[in-house]
């Protein structure tokens, strides 16, 4: 056991080395400290009992393997839904897309349906090979007919680089929120959903952390629509009338609904479309929750479901980040100094929560930071779940035990693995304070639709992929895009502190994908092992399968 | 399961609903692909066009417009899709497993 953990934890620290160097580079506006705000810590306080009481129900439960992974497949269509549109629309999507539009109008807008798009294709093309054919987690499917030790391993390294990029970039924005909002210190606010998160992970496993995220998601959707309609409302609910006086008064004037500085370069606007798009689709934390689910037919319902709720939300942000434009942008007291038009209060992220303040008071305030942290500490259990199982499931007992490992170990090495995750989490967080970590969500989904998706995609349909060729193009795609985020702007020059880009562009992935998709099919081309004709040869039964599902794992009995 | 699986595949019912699926399916994708990429091209290539009033006068504009219609659009081909696999194909597939069942004495 303890060289189990030994090697767990050289794996876990070598990932925590990959990350980009420290260096010094111009520090983020550290957000000030606020008085502490009483409405928000009451509203929040009844959040976190809520929760609590969930996960002691769900410990309970969660003896088994199946039920601590997947909620032992017994979630609906319409409670995964909304898990889902809860784990995909993090804190950072409410406050930065207000932000964007806020200050770039309608590129926000084409970014939220780049972020939106991924959702049908994940219906159309993966909803159903993925329940009918994976288990607890995505590596289950890659490694239907490869082998079980190559794929899974490199399914594991890719998930746990995905999950420590997009924990730490949520970590820092958790700290920032959480002093601005709370008047919290930083340290304590990290510690403080560092440690509800390995509750919530080891304690209640899949069927907590599912709760967590419909409560927060049903906070979100209502809390965001409840400020939408209070800001039209000054607007007497007409579109128009919104559009033709922020367009007097935004310093863009009407060019505000032309594309702007984010998608000026043409590459760019085509790369971010691709990173966001296919990003999705290989996101761990969101595949896993196909899982939880007991057939593709609820599998199925809950993409409806929840492309449903994110496409609403979306245009419901939207008009918040218009409506702000009066609301926020006229107001001398949310400027610094009281200078209209000089540097908001608290930062750019802060604008989605002036507007609640000015539209609904200090309650609505209150409700709209606690619905922020709620959510920061949900995506977060999302993610440290789908960072546990890629150890422990595939790591530890199909790679390290291969096969051999007893369900009691297997949950243990999970639960020691969310605490390790929290633990990476936290001390990440404190080390990237001052740091601008905007792109590391981008990478995120750059290092997924690089490493996972062709991979993922090309194992569900094409008979041709091999072991050689999907572990090729994995890691090519993985080393890729994680190469040209370092030597992109973002972290060349911002962080590094060098004079010039060598990447030109901010998203990897219309370069890094193709070139995942290339190797992996011409390396499985290439491979004419036996084991690679073994391997094709079982593509026709793991398709009749992944069509009909029969033979797929069953939800257990509830 | 490997008998099971290889006489589900001779079954022509398994061939029809591999057939309907998968023409639904890509199609579907192609659609979103072609009009999702076409906005992205018109952003990068075409940015004026995104900003231009869709009629004189209207505060509505062409950008906005389009990514309503293609919010709206999308999810309603969901629902589509949701709606043939949920009922259809998935009466499909049951006919195709109690077949195999049956002749398999599984």
């Amino acid at each position: 056991m303890s060289t189990i953990l030994s090697r767990l934890s050289v794996a876990a620290l070598s990932l925590a080395a990959s990350l980009p160097a420290m260096a010094a580079g111009p520090a983020m506006d550290s957000a000030e400290k606020q008085s502490l705000n009483v409405p928000a810590i009451i509203m929040f306080t009844i959040f976190v009992g809520l929760t609590l009481v969930i996960t002691w129900w769900a410990a309970r439960k969660s003896q088994s393997a199946s039920n601590f992974y997947t909620a032992g497949g017994g979630i609906t269509g319409f409670q995964n839904g909304m898990a889902i549109a809860g784990d995909y629309m993090s804190a950072a999507t409410l406050l930065g897309l207000t932000a964007m539009t806020f200050s770039q109008g309608v590129d926000g807008y084409m970014y939220m349906i780049a972020f939106f798009v991924g959702w049908p294709m994940i219906l159309f093309l993966m909803a159903e090979p993925l329940r009918n054919l994976g288990r607890f987690t995505f590596a289950d499917i890659t490694s239907y007919r490869l082998d079980q030790g190559k794929v899974r391993t490199l399914a594991a390294v890719s998930s746990l680089t995905v999950v420590c990029f997009y924990l730490v970039a949520q970590m820092v924005g958790a700290g920032q929120l959480i002093k601005l909002l709370f008047g919290l210190d930083y340290i304590v606010a990290l510690f403080v959903v560092g440690a509800l998160m390995m509750v919530y992970v080891t304690f209640g496993g899949m069927i907590a952390t599912t709760w967590v995220q419909i409560i927060k998601a049903g906070m979100l959707l209502a809390g965001g629509t409840l400020v939408m309609i209070m800001a039209m409302a000054k607007f007497d609910f007409s579109y128009p009338k919104l559009v033709e006086s922020v367009t007097t008064v935004h310093k863009l004037g009407f060019k505000l609904f032309t594309p702007g500085s984010l998608l000026a370069d043409p590459v760019n606007a085509v790369s971010m479309a691709v990173g966001l798009m296919f990003g999705t689709a290989g996101l761990p934390h969101i595949l896993m929750r196909f899982f939880t689910v007991s057939d593709a037919k609820a599998a199925r319902k809950s993409v409806l479901y929840a492309s449903g709720f994110i496409a609403y939300f979306f245009n419901v942000i939207f008009l918040m980040g218009l409506a702000a434009i009066i609301i926020v942008g006229q107001n001398p007291d949310f400027f610094e100094g009281g200078q209209i038009g000089g540097k908001i209060i608290g930062g750019g992220n802060m604008v989605a929560m002036h507007l609640a303040k000015a539209v609904g008071g200090n309650l609505l305030f209150g409700f709209l930071s606690a619905v922020a942290f709620a959510t920061i500490l949900a995506v977060v259990s999302g993610l440290a779940l789908a960072g546990a199982s890629a150890i422990s499931h595939d790591l530890y007992a199909r790679v390290i035990m291969k096969g051999k490992a007893n369900e009691r170990s297997e949950l243990l090495v999970s639960k020691l693995a969310s605490i390790g995750l929290g633990i990476v989490a936290v001390g990440l967080g404190i080390l990237f304070e001052k740091m601008n970590v905007a792109f590391m969500v981008g990478l995120a989904f750059g290092i997924a639709a690089s490493a996972n998706f062709p991979v993922l995609i090309l194992s569900m349909y094409w008979k041709g992929l091999t072991t050689r060729g999907a572990v090729a193009g994995g890691y090519i795609g993985l080393v890729l895009a994680v190469a040209f985020v370092l030597f992109s702007k973002s972290v060349w020059v911002t962080v590094l502190g060098f004079e010039k880009a060598i990447f030109p562009w901010d998203q990897p992935a219309l370069f890094s994908m193709p070139v995942a998709f290339l190797v992996a099919i011409v390396v499985s081309k290439l491979d004419s092992s036996v084991a690679a004709a073994k391997e094709q040869d079982n593509f026709d039964d793991q398709y009749v399968r992944a069509q009909t599902g029969v033979g797929a794992a069953q939800a257990a009995a509830h | 399961m490997q008998a099971f699986y290889a006489h589900m595949r001779e079954n022509p019912k398994y061939q029809e609903l591999v057939a309907k699926r998968g023409r639904l399916s890509w199609s579907l994708f192609a659609i979103v692909m072609v009009l999702f990429y076409g906005l992205i091209l018109v952003v990068a290539f075409k940015p004026a066009l995104i900003g231009q009033r869709v009629t004189e006068g209207s505060s509505l504009t062409v950008g906005v417009a389009a990514g309503l219609t293609l919010f709206v659009f999308f999810w309603f081909l969901t629902a589509l899709y949701v709606r043939r696999a949920n009922g259809e194909f998935d009466r499909l597939t049951a006919e195709i497993a109690a077949e195999a069942k049956k002749e398999l004495g599984a």
